[in-house]
């Protein structure tokens, strides 16, 4: 379980979904590998299934299409028969059967965040085994277990849309330096009652954190002179 | 059998040829020989009462019930043949539940209603089956609110704020028209429509019957249950004082 097929390309991945008080903004790094090569340097992780629940996600880039596929013909079919545009929670429930259900045969960990009439903006994290879970706000990918003490420390109650954006674009630069399959650009969508909005960081503009200096070469150059032993 | 203008009535199946389906409408006969059911929605739930005649009195008391629970917030209530409304039930509880199996959260009223009338509608095509001889009313609280509907042996169905189906319909409807049924609470209701019951109930041509009372609101917090012995037993009181004063 959980291993891809040789040549398989994999979204080792840095995903994230947070909600505020109005809507949730969702992020992803870019980077899509085979092995060690980089197949996509670009790539959009963040995936339309209706007109406000998105997901992003991870695994295996071929099975997290597929089911996002269907739950996106299901959501399609489901608002046309009801009139009404899905709640997140059917989006997320449906999400949830299609990964327990094919759970030998899948490897995909998929966060489903947007906003819906009844409850306003949620996050739903489905993990690997195929479980739901509604979450303030959630991390996934190989990326992702760098980074929960930073977002364990730093997520606050109460935030607005641009400190949410912030912290998001934070996490995931923070995930994408120290995950070597996780790069590229930072692409985010904040999405709320009057729509999607999509925000893009270039890979040259990410925000910075300290990112460590020359120590050993510093300590070789230092000579150390003897010191004579203090006589009285 | 053309030229003498019999036959259409043979089959489901059959238009007659001014375009109506006989069996459909002999199903409706059978609704309409059936004891009362009402529905009434009001302000925060709804409330169901069936006059359900007792055919003999060795009968236990409260057996072959018409009212079913569906879903804990949905209800139904049947006039007509007991056995079909018992198979509609049953029907009503197997979509309640793939609902909750695919979406985990209960079945909205709109969309439990469309499904039954689907599969009410899908007997009026057929030579080899036989229409349902029941109207179904079927009512509940979801995230929009309580809402009821009467589904006919056609298969139509239609939103009303009061149901009434079977032999004392067109006096109850006349009853319930005069209720202001959006500003009236469950409790309210459930002594109205016990006596609008015990009203429509003609004892010149059936003896005894058996009042069968259900209720969704804010009191039973949005579940679907009977309505509670002391409430029934007051409501039932009422109901004969109202009766005295009446004509």
């Amino acid at each position: 379980m959980n291993r891809l097929k040789s040549g398989e390309v994999n979204l080792g991945t840095s995903i994230m979904a947070v909600q505020f008080d109005r809507g949730v903004v969702i992020g992803a790094d870019s980077r899509t590998t085979t092995g060690s090569y980089i197949a996509n340097r670009v790539t959009d992780k963040l995936t339309h299934v209706h007109d406000r629940v998105y997901c992003c996600r991870s695994g295996s880039a071929a099975d997290t299409q597929a089911v996002a596929d269907i739950v996106h013909f299901y959501l399609q079919q489901y608002s046309q028969q009801s009139g009404t545009p899905p709640p997140v929670h059917i989006a997320a429930a449906v999400f949830q059967k299609l990964c327990y259900e094919n759970k030998d045969a899948l490897s995909a960990g998929i966060i489903v965040a947007g906003w819906d009439k009844d409850v306003g903006p949620s996050v739903y994290n489905i993990p690997l085994g195929g479980g739901l879970f509604r979450q303030p706000w959630a991390i996934g990918g190989s990326g992702s277990t760098y980074v929960y003490g930073y977002c364990d420390a730093t997520y606050q109650e109460g935030w607005g849309r641009d400190e949410t954006v912030n912290f998001v674009k934070n996490t995931l630069s923070l995930a994408m330096s120290r995950d070597g399959s996780s790069g590229g650009v930072i692409r985010m969508c904040v999405i709320t009652e009057e729509g999607v909005e999509r925000l893009f960081v270039p890979g040259d503009q990410l925000p910075k954190f300290w990112e460590g200096r020359e120590v050993l070469g510093a300590a070789a150059k230092k000579v150390l002179e003897p010191v004579p032993m203090a006589v009285e | 059998m053309t030229s003498i203008g019999t036959g259409y009535d043979l089959s489901a199946s059959t238009y007659s040829p001014d375009g109506r389906i006989f069996q459909v409408e002999y199903a409706n006969k059978a609704v309409e020989n059936s004891g009362t059911a009402i529905g009434l929605r009001v302000k925060d739930g709804v409330v169901f009462a069936v006059e359900k005649l007792v055919h003999s009195k060795l009968l236990v008391p409260g057996a072959n019930r018409r009212i079913q629970s569906v879903d804990r917030h949905i209800g139904l209530a049947t006039a007509g043949l007991l056995a079909d409304g018992r198979n509609i039930s049953n029907r009503a509880r197997a979509e309640a539940n793939d609902f909750r199996e695919l979406h985990r959260s209960g079945i909205p009223l709109k969309e439990m209603t469309s499904r039954i009338g689907q599969y009410v509608q899908v007997y009026t095509l057929y030579s080899s089956v036989r229409p349902f001889g029941i109207s179904t009313i079927v009512g509940g609280v979801d995230k929009d609110g309580p809402s009821l509907y009467i589904i006919e042996p056609s298969g139509v169905y239609f939103g009303y704020h009061g149901a009434a189906v079977g032999k004392g319909r067109q006096l109850a409807k006349t009853e319930l028209e005069k209720l202001k049924l959006q500003e009236m609470s469950t409790r309210e209701a459930v002594l109205e429509a016990a006596r609008i019951i015990y009203l429509v109930h003609d004892d010149a041509k059936e003896k005894e019957f058996e009042l069968e009372m259900s209720w969704i609101g804010d009191e039973t917090n949005g579940l679907h249950l009977a309505v509670p012995k002391d409430l029934l037993d007051e409501a039932e009181q009422k109901a004969k004082e109202a009766l005295e004063t009446f004509e």
